[in-house]
């Protein structure tokens, strides 16, 4: 008899078990912990406990969601709530002896961009952070997932956390991704398949040639959306091209350590004859450049669909959720999604600002000029993102065809520092919530990729960018 | 943490898919100290209109469901953001329980750290009750955590599965912290094995 193969999902989980109870519950060690603007509440709990960060050497801390993207002065936050938010990371970050990306240093970002970036996020890892984004790690061949306050309390105490193992579904997507379709539209596409919850309780892993074909840049948007169907977790297997992102960051194994890495790495991929609890397939040839037409990331539809009608959806509850969804977005049913125009673009988030992305961006931008119309903006997904399209020109580009130029941080995609669209405002967004109200009361969100948010910003409206990367 | 008590209380309809965490609580309101009363921010934008009106046909504002403790709702309930916030909201405001056929698995462990209490009842019956609560505003369910029983309107009783370990937290109002701190030699052991095996971590 011959036990059977094991996913990548088993391989991490059974090293970083600690204590495992009947009832099924398993006390998971934690490798690295990213903390933010967010987790002034839990350093208050630590605070009221009278308790240290266990591991401070395996805690890294940037401030995210509350920081301006005009400049780099706190003063410029006009909520004092908001101020104190970015200024408790930094006293607790010295309190504790936690490394600090401050809003001086240019390493600070987006704590799902500043990880991988910086190499802390590894293949093999438990990553978690207060941040249900946290699963974009897993793009590396990480265990990673977003968790709350109470659990980051419990994580600075302790350095583990008490969890069920989520059950294994593998979504396989093959084939060569047509020109102007990124994974942007892979992820919608999926989501918009199996649905918002269609992964709820499951860690998915992303398999495939077209996977595989990513960057790791693609691979970490793809994995960033998985808490939009529900899952806590998304992982690609570490392979070459981990590897070869990984050579040479900051807070990668160097030298012999580095061999010994690579090496454990290698073992992690899922073997041949695990078995998944559940598996979806697509093919990469059906998917186009996508926009989500209503209030969940599942409604999304290709960009030369229609707004569906809701009298032709059978089921009530949806046709009624649909109706209401519509309503919220001043869409009427049967509208070409083509053509609906915008008023304002943003191009950043955690699903999308890093250098690829404004790469993409910018070439659609080249030459072409923002419809008069139309407010944009692009917030590179850290200090070090904007630096290096600075010093490859595409902060010109941008700034020629009229966009606004910012520095890192959350930003638009869920306005908390106060960068918000305007109710009634339809905007064509990065990043990865069209929810009621996310970018702001009464805003209208549709998420696309960065090609597309580009091509809905020189055009003025939703165009398929494929027209615009022609000749 | 507070011991989890029997509930009998008015339960509030909410049949609805996919009430993300924004809808609980809108992200403006999460940098507001944990002790300002996050009541007043729960589903705020469904619940005032933009002068701070209370939107006359928005369930908590009807007469009958204001001292609601329960409520039914639909499937992938929480789903979204991380925000515990949203159970601040949900807890001061009054409620103890919510009623769904699944949560957003993050909403789920924020509520059982909070003292309140997700069930889990399989759709039909999830919409049952809420369907009972619909057509006779203001009348009680019983939330019995120590048996796993929902008890509906009409006296049919509905058994809920839930972790012995998070069962055991929640009735006896133990903070899972204690209880992991009594862990520190697993946990240094493990750490001592782990650090000989990933030497680069």
């Amino acid at each position: 008899m011959t036990a059977a193969g094991r996913t990548l999902l088993d391989k991490i989980w059974d090293r970083h078990a600690i204590v495992q109870r009947d009832d099924g519950q398993t006390l998971l060690y934690v490798d690295r912990h990213f903390i933010h603007d967010g987790s002034r509440r839990a350093f208050e709990v630590l605070g009221e406990r009278g308790v240290k960060v266990r591991r401070p050497d395996r805690t890294f801390g940037t401030p995210d969601h509350y920081v301006p993207t005009v400049g780099r002065d706190l003063a410029t936050i006009d909520d004092p709530d908001a101020r104190l938010m970015v200024e408790a990371i930094t006293r607790n970050a010295v309190a504790h002896g936690v490394t600090l990306f401050g809003l001086d240093d240019p390493r600070q970002g987006i704590a799902h961009v500043v990880g991988p970036e910086q190499g802390i996020s590894q293949p093999g890892m438990t990553i978690v952070c207060g941040d249900s984004h946290t699963s974009t790690h897993g793009a590396l061949g990480a265990l990673a997932f977003g968790i709350g306050a109470s659990e980051v309390s419990h994580v600075l105490a302790t350095q583990t956390l008490w969890q069920r193992k989520p059950k294994a579904k593998r979504i396989t997507v093959d084939g060569p991704l047509g020109a102007g379709v990124t994974a942007k539209d892979v992820i919608l596409a999926i989501i918009a398949k199996i649905g918002a919850d269609g992964a709820v309780g499951h860690a998915i892993e992303y398999a495939g040639s077209t996977i595989r074909g990513l960057s790791i840049e693609g691979r970490l948007t793809v994995c960033n959306m998985s808490i939009e169907a529900g899952a806590r977790a998304g992982m690609v297997a570490p392979d070459d091209t981990t590897i070869a992102y990984l050579e040479g960051r900051p807070y990668a194994p160097k030298g012999e350590q580095w061999e010994k890495a690579v090496s454990f790495w290698s073992s992690l991929p899922s073997d041949n004859d695990a078995r998944f609890d559940s598996e979806v397939a697509l093919a990469a040839a059906s998917i186009a450049p996508m926009v989500t037409w209503g209030t969940s990331p599942q409604d999304a539809a290709a960009i030369t669909g229609c707004v569906p009608d809701p009298t032709e959806i059978a089921d009530s509850a949806r046709r009624s959720a649909v109706s209401k969804a519509l309503d919220y977005m001043g869409l009427t049913p049967g509208t070409e999604l083509s053509g609906i125009p915008v008023n304002r673009v943003f191009i950043g988030s955690c699903t999308n600002s890093r250098i690829e992305d404004l790469r993409v961006a910018a070439r659609v931008a080249t030459g072409r000029k923002v419809a008069a119309s139309v407010r944009a903006m692009v917030v590179p997904g850290s200090g070090l993102v904007k630096r290096q399209a600075e010093a490859e020109g595409l902060d010109r580009i941008f700034k020629a065809a009229g966009f606004d130029w910012r520095e890192a941080g959350c930003s638009m995609c869920v306005g908390m520092n106060g960068d918000l669209v305007a109710a009634g405002e339809r905007c064509a967004s990065t990043s990865n919530r069209n929810f009621v109200g996310r970018q702001g009361k009464g805003a209208r969100t549709h998420l696309v990729s960065p090609a597309m948010a580009a091509a809905a910003a020189v055009t003025g409206a939703f165009t398929d960018v494929r027209a615009l990367l022609q000749g | 943490m507070e011991p989890y008590a029997r509930l009998d209380a008015v339960a509030a309809p909410m049949p609805v898919a996919n009430v993300d965490t924004d809808q609980i609580i809108p992200a403006r309101f999460l940098r507001r100290p944990r002790n300002s009363g996050y009541g007043q921010y729960l589903f705020h934008d469904l619940r005032f209109d933009d002068v701070g009106k209370e939107r006359p046909d928005f369930v908590l504002n009807q007469t009958p469901y204001r001292g609601a403790r329960v409520l039914i709702a639909d499937k992938n309930f929480g789903c979204g953001s991380s925000r515990e916030h949203a159970v601040y909201a949900l807890w001061d405001y009054g409620f103890r329980a919510v009623i769904a056929p699944s949560y957003g698995d993050i909403f789920y462990s924020n509520s059982l750290k909070n003292g309140f209490l997700p069930i889990v009842l399989p759709a039909d019956a999830a919409a049952y009750l809420c369907g009972q609560v619909q057509q006779r505003p203001g009348v009680h369910i019983v939330v019995d955590l120590e048996r796993q029983q929902v008890t509906g309107p009409d006296g049919r009783v509905y058994r809920f599965e839930i972790d012995a370990f998070r069962k055991h937290c929640l009735l006896k109002g133990i903070d899972e912290l204690d209880f992991t701190l009594g862990h520190r030699a697993d946990i240094e052991a493990f750490e001592r094995s782990h650090g000989n095996s990933t030497p680069w971590l």
